[in-house]
């Protein structure tokens, strides 16, 4: 509770300063409506945006399963053989470097124009893969030597040595990798779903852009608000996971 | 053995008898580490070729407890066993008798973690006992622990060596002369320069030692004669500072 008061009496301060400043020097609603119009409108819009919430959420969530499967699933691979890893990292390096937001259009009619949602995920997927690619690979290779050392002397096969000494000692790395791409998932969402432009998705930047051409600005601040909370949910539900493997490991 | 940048070293001659205990001692740099961990194959000489000893029958302990932080005392010590296909049952048998042997056998679920170092060090000398290796080899072991600790821990060395039918060969680096003559029957100096055995010392007494023994006049002068040896093999002596 201590720990969740500053934070809370802040914002609370900030929002307090807003609503006064609105009505005080009567700043017209479409350049900053004040905090209790945002909250009207998150009400009265509580179904809509719900609804586009989950579907963004539920677009993100796929992209991060995808990008774990892949990136994972690479990085894995590529551990084992030390010129695959050359090979394959200068490539990563590349795609986590592109703008997301240059390559949009081009995911865009790849994914075909009539499949908004698969362009989302896809360009979602791209921006969380490097986190998790990075963070298995820099884990399988972050046993310590010495141990390495003993299942060299022990004969350990491969599959053992993987199982019992670089899975566990990847874990929290892989785990790290997964939080940080859990937040890109989401930014690469809302981003493809800007670029593709349509209502096709009906996720939250679609609220966003539908607000915005109407200059609805309340209403666009609520969309903001939702994703906000959804990207800080599913950050704490990461975070939760790490804490549990960690405990379980140390 | 070569490594970039310097001279090679070596080469080390050493011959271990079954169930000796002994003891390479040098200064910093000589390769005593070296040595050790090409005679257990664990590295290879960049030039020419070690001799190495027969892995099944081999156990090697680090400077550090070396232990997987995820997992119990019970799982690290049963590790060489159920890498090696012994069935889970089994090995976790022997792990904990190999524990009991150590004086741990009411932690075998312990994590590294809440252990001491020199309870870790225990649960690490358990891990390369488990297999009834023929040749032990400890690469300073006991160098980060505090003395009582690790005067104790070279009495359970000793205890636990002599309790063994047949004993087995025990190949220690330190950079300890004490150390060197408790616990070896026989010490080799290898030098800084060439990294090769400069001088090699029979140490008196019996081992097990008995208590008391570190008072003895026979272990002082063994001592000191190991310690000239060894600031013998220093960089530089024999130059006038």
């Amino acid at each position: 509770m201590s720990r969740l008061l500053p934070p809370l009496l802040l914002s609370l301060l900030l929002l307090a300063v807003w609503e006064i400043a609105c009505r005080s020097l009567q700043v017209p609603a479409y350049f900053l409506p004040p905090p209790s119009a945002v909250a009207v409108s998150l009400v009265e819009r509580a179904p809509l945006l719900a609804g586009s919430a989950l579907q963004t959420f539920r677009m993100a969530l796929q992209a991060l399963l995808a990008a774990t499967l892949i990136g994972g699933g690479l990085a894995l691979a590529v551990s084992m053989n030390r010129p695959a890893e050359r090979a394959v990292r200068p490539l990563a390096v590349a795609l986590q470097v592109t703008p997301v937001v240059a390559i949009a259009p081009l995911v865009v009619i790849w994914s075909g124009l009539d499949h908004p949602d698969r362009a989302v995920v896809a360009l979602a997927a791209a921006v969380a893969f490097f986190p998790i690619f990075s963070g298995v690979l820099t884990g399988l290779k972050s046993a310590e030597p010495d141990l390495e050392r003993l299942f060299d002397l022990y004969g350990a096969s491969p599959l053992q040595r993987l199982v019992r000494l670089r899975a566990p000692a990847a874990l929290p790395f892989a785990l790290e990798g997964l939080r940080v791409a859990a937040g890109l998932a989401v930014i690469g969402a809302v981003v493809a779903e800007f670029v593709s432009g349509s209502g096709a998705t009906q996720g939250l930047a679609w609220r966003l852009l539908e607000a915005g051409n109407r200059l609805r600005t309340a209403d666009m601040l609520a969309a903001l608000v939702c994703l906000m909370a959804m990207g800080l949910a599913l950050n704490a539900g990461v975070a939760l996971l790490e804490r549990r493997c960690r405990a379980l490991l140390a | 053995m070569r490594y970039p940048g310097r001279a090679p070293l070596g080469p080390v001659d050493l011959v271990v008898e079954p169930g000796e205990i002994l003891a390479v001692i040098g200064p910093s740099g000589a390769g005593k580490s070296t040595a050790l961990r090409l005679l257990a194959g664990l590295e290879r000489p960049a030039q020419g070729a070690a001799a190495v000893a027969d892995p099944r029958h081999l156990a090697f302990v680090f400077q550090a407890p070396t232990l997987m932080p995820w997992a119990d005392a019970l799982a690290n010590v049963a590790l060489p066993l159920e890498l090696a296909g012994v069935d889970r049952g089994e090995a976790r048998r022997r792990a904990l008798a190999a524990l009991v042997a150590v004086g741990l056998g009411d932690r075998p679920d312990a994590r590294p973690r809440q252990l001491s170092g020199g309870m870790a060090m225990r649960v690490s000398l358990a891990r390369a006992l488990v297999t009834e290796p023929r040749l032990l080899l400890l690469d300073e072991p006991f160098a980060a622990l505090d003395s009582v600790t690790r005067r104790r821990l070279i009495e359970d060395l000793h205890r636990l060596w002599a309790a063994r039918a047949p004993r087995p060969a025990i190949v220690f680096v330190t950079h300890d002369v004490e150390e060197a003559v408790y616990l070896a029957g026989r010490s080799v100096v290898l030098d800084a320069a060439t990294g090769r055995v400069a001088s090699e010392h029979q140490h008196p007494g019996s081992l097990p030692r008995p208590p008391g023994w570190r008072a003895e006049p026979a272990f002082r002068t063994a001592v000191e004669r190991l310690a000239d040896a060894l600031a013998d093999a220093m960089p530089g002596s024999g130059v006038d500072a």
